[in-house]
């Protein structure tokens, strides 16, 4: 395992070490480019997880101080939790469910698709399905996504068989147990799935793919990758031409240090990429870094979501095996005829007994909520996630007083949905109760969103300097070299679950930022 | 075969709740969230007893289940205790809670609150006192939460397993038994 001197210019920072960060490290130490990977959390292992869920929420969950507003519910019911989202090595890879689906073409292309739709910033991203689709190939080999290169689905769990059959006895034509970055047999050093439940809170078998069992591990094996936990980054230095030069962090005990580099990658999970770059203003850059188009924050975007539970007269034991292992695909398509434009999946979810209870209908008391909970084991759940629309005024900004252990201001979190995310949800509402009553639910709860685990967009892509942050290589329109690597990229966000697309982002960034570094144009 | 699960009660006289970090990661969610740690007393150490038993009275209104005894709920309220005990604030909030709670039962003519007879007289008051003391009914509904259904004392009575990793997860356990389904 590498380590580099903190005076060394001639590595590239990543800042953070999730499907972004931990995969664009790995893909430039495999190119033989010196990475140091600043990791804010800690570094736990397979063997370090927690089948517990509040024990594993206070391991793993990025639990620093933020604040919401806006009308979405998140802010009355989880004012301080505007995300559901990991501070580890891995990043949120660790508690990502594994599901790994392709944006559709049309997706790619949302404002010649959609057309104007009022209060949306709709956009084109400056690429297609045709650009994307060699490294689209190379995320799915590398993380060993079922249904692709031959590897087998997973077998269905109980609450894959409840969706699967109303799924069927309505009609529903595209129902499978989905594309999952798990593997459903041993491959690439690591084991199959036990069936263990307990995806979000780190996989004790490995059988999930994340950075922290794949990427990273590759990356440090070259000898051209540090990881440096523990290293939470609170400002992007700057010399006096406007190039980056360097990190400042904070270490484990709080004390300030600095990292030199060549290039910088911002990898933070959205919401710190935003408030990172917005905290890293100068007398150069008032705004902040990256932001001469006034963009960055804006166009936050955390998916249109929603889960509907059910409860039968029989046992179900949704809890028992891979959590998200089951999909119905068919209203992911683009039909306005059903009141909305773009589409959504519905994919299984379950919780266990203890976040049922605390996310199930937040603030609900009394004889219904209690009755709901006792079906807890007679109970099958999915969750609802399609494309919401990216508008102006959703956005991650500045704390005006609150600050954080480093005395750096808090992000606070603004989200109002948008007429379409709201006909979006309740026809998913609709459709997801329907599949539930073909096959004898007794009761049906439509349960609101959870904090947000898909944050999207504050730096969004655009071939337009003024419109966006980062050109169609994630490289900002304002500084040649400094990137931005996760989801933040985000031009639009599309139906799908957004972890394959920023690792094939990733990837396809890492062999710009080589071949850039090695024509010496950054 | 469908592989089920043993739902009867194994709850133990002393009742400990779980604790650890679970505390503090649970209070960024959970407002005033409580997980104490503390054995269910038989003797308040910072309430009074009528105090208390109002709060207990009031936690199993909030999260009815009849198949729980009073100590799964006594033992969230020897959390509030406890932390009463160090926290004359926080004492305050409560003990002012439960004497508008007594209040406004005995306004809406049902005596005090822990007396009344009715459940959906108690649930009246409860509504009332949601809107009037939101400080008071937040803190003690979300200790609730947390305080009852991450007491892995209940779980198996609710049908969840939990940890599963040790058990070689639910491959060879069940994880796709369910057998109701009509093709």
């Amino acid at each position: 395992m590498a380590t580099f001197e903190k005076s060394d210019n001639t590595v590239v920072v990543v800042i953070g070490s999730g499907a972004g960060g931990g995969t664009v490290s790995n893909e430039l130490a495999q190119k033989g480019i010196k990475v140091v990977c600043l990791e804010a959390g800690g570094r736990y292992e397979t063997e370090d997880f927690i089948n517990d869920e509040w024990g594993s929420f206070s391991q793993i969950a990025w639990l620093d101080k933020r604040t919401t507003s806006g009308s979405w519910r998140v802010a009355k019911d989880f004012a301080g939790l505007p995300a559901w989202i990991v501070k580890a090595v891995g990043g949120s890879t660790t508690h990502w469910a594994g599901a790994s689906l392709r944006f559709q073409k049309h997706e790619w292309k949302a404002k010649t698709t959609y057309g104007e739709i009022a209060g949306a910033n709709l956009l084109d991203w400056p690429i297609d399905e045709d650009e994307m689709a060699p490294w689209y190939e190379k995320a799915e080999f590398k993380m060993g996504t079922t249904g692709t290169n031959g590897i087998p689905r997973l077998p269905g769990n109980n609450n894959y068989k409840v969706l699967e059959a109303g799924a069927k006895k309505l009609g529903y034509k595209e129902v499978h147990t989905g594309n999952m970055s798990i593997n459903s047999e041993p491959r690439d050093g690591r084991g199959a799935c036990q069936q263990i439940g307990f995806c979000f809170q780190g996989c004790k078998s490995g059988a999930k793919w994340s950075t922290l069992v794949s990427e990273i591990p590759k990356g440090e094996e070259t000898g051209n990758l540090e990881v440096r936990p523990n290293s939470h980054v609170v400002k992007i230095e700057h010399d006096d031409a406007g190039k980056v030069t360097g990190v400042v962090y904070a270490d484990k005990d709080g004390n300030l240090q600095k990292q030199a580099a060549r290039v910088v990658c911002v990898a933070g999970n959205v919401i710190e990429s935003a408030r990172l770059l917005l905290n890293s203003n100068s007398s150069k850059f008032a705004n902040g870094l990256a932001n001469s188009s006034g963009m960055v924050g804006k166009h936050y975007m955390r998916h249109m979501t929603g889960s509907v539970y059910a409860t039968f007269d029989k046992p179900v034991h949704m809890y028992r095996g891979t959590t998200m292992a089951g999909i119905i695909r068919d209203e992911s398509r683009h039909d306005t005829s059903r009141g909305f434009a773009a589409g959504y999946e519905m994919e299984t979810l379950s919780l266990g007994l203890p976040f049922m209870a605390a996310f199930l209908n937040p603030g609900e008391w009394g004889r219904s909520f209690a009755q709901s909970m006792e079906a807890y084991d007679r109970m099958a759940g999915m969750w609802l996630v399609g494309e919401d629309m990216p508008q102006l005024t959703n956005a991650v900004s500045l704390h005006a007083t609150e600050k954080d252990q480093y005395g750096m201001p808090v992000p606070n979190v603004h989200f109002d949905d948008h007429p379409n995310d709201i006909a979006m949800r309740e026809h998913a509402y609709k459709q997801g109760s329907a599949v539930y009553e073909a096959v004898g639910a007794t009761k049906v709860l439509r349960t609101p969103p959870y904090p947000s685990t898909h944050n999207l967009g504050t730096n969004r892509m655009s071939d337009n300097p003024k419109d966006g942050v980062v050109n169609k290589w994630g490289q900002t329109h304002d500084i040649a070299n400094l990137f931005v690597s996760d989801g933040s990229v985000f031009t639009t966000g599309a139906a799908e679950n957004p972890t394959l697309t920023i690792v094939a982002l990733a990837i396809r960034q890492a062999d710009y930022i080589a071949k850039q570094m090695a024509s010496n144009s950054i | 075969m469908v592989r089920l699960i043993d739902k009867t009660p194994k709850v133990t006289r002393r009742l400990f709740m779980r604790t650890g970090g679970a505390t503090a990661a649970a209070a960024v969610v959970m407002p005033a969230s409580i997980l104490s740690g503390k054995a269910f007393a038989a003797d308040p150490v910072a309430l009074s007893v009528d105090s208390f038993n109002t709060l207990v009275k009031m936690a199993r209104d909030l999260y009815p289940h009849d198949k729980l005894p009073d100590a799964i709920y006594a033992a969230v309220v020897s959390g509030h205790d406890a932390k009463a005990k160090d926290d004359a604030g926080f004492k305050d909030v409560l003990e002012k809670g439960v004497a508008l709670l007594d209040g406004l039962s005995e306004r809406m003519g049902h005596g005090k609150y822990a007396a009344a007879a009715k459940e959906e007289d108690r649930v009246a008051v409860l509504k009332e006192i949601e809107k009037q003391d939101a400080g008071f009914f937040g803190a003690v509904r979300g200790s609730l939460v947390t305080g009852i259904y991450n007491n892995q004392e209940i779980w198996k009575q609710f049908g969840y397993e939990g940890e599963s990793a040790s058990l070689g997860g639910y491959i060879e356990r069940g994880f796709n038994d369910v057998d109701w389904l009509k093709g």
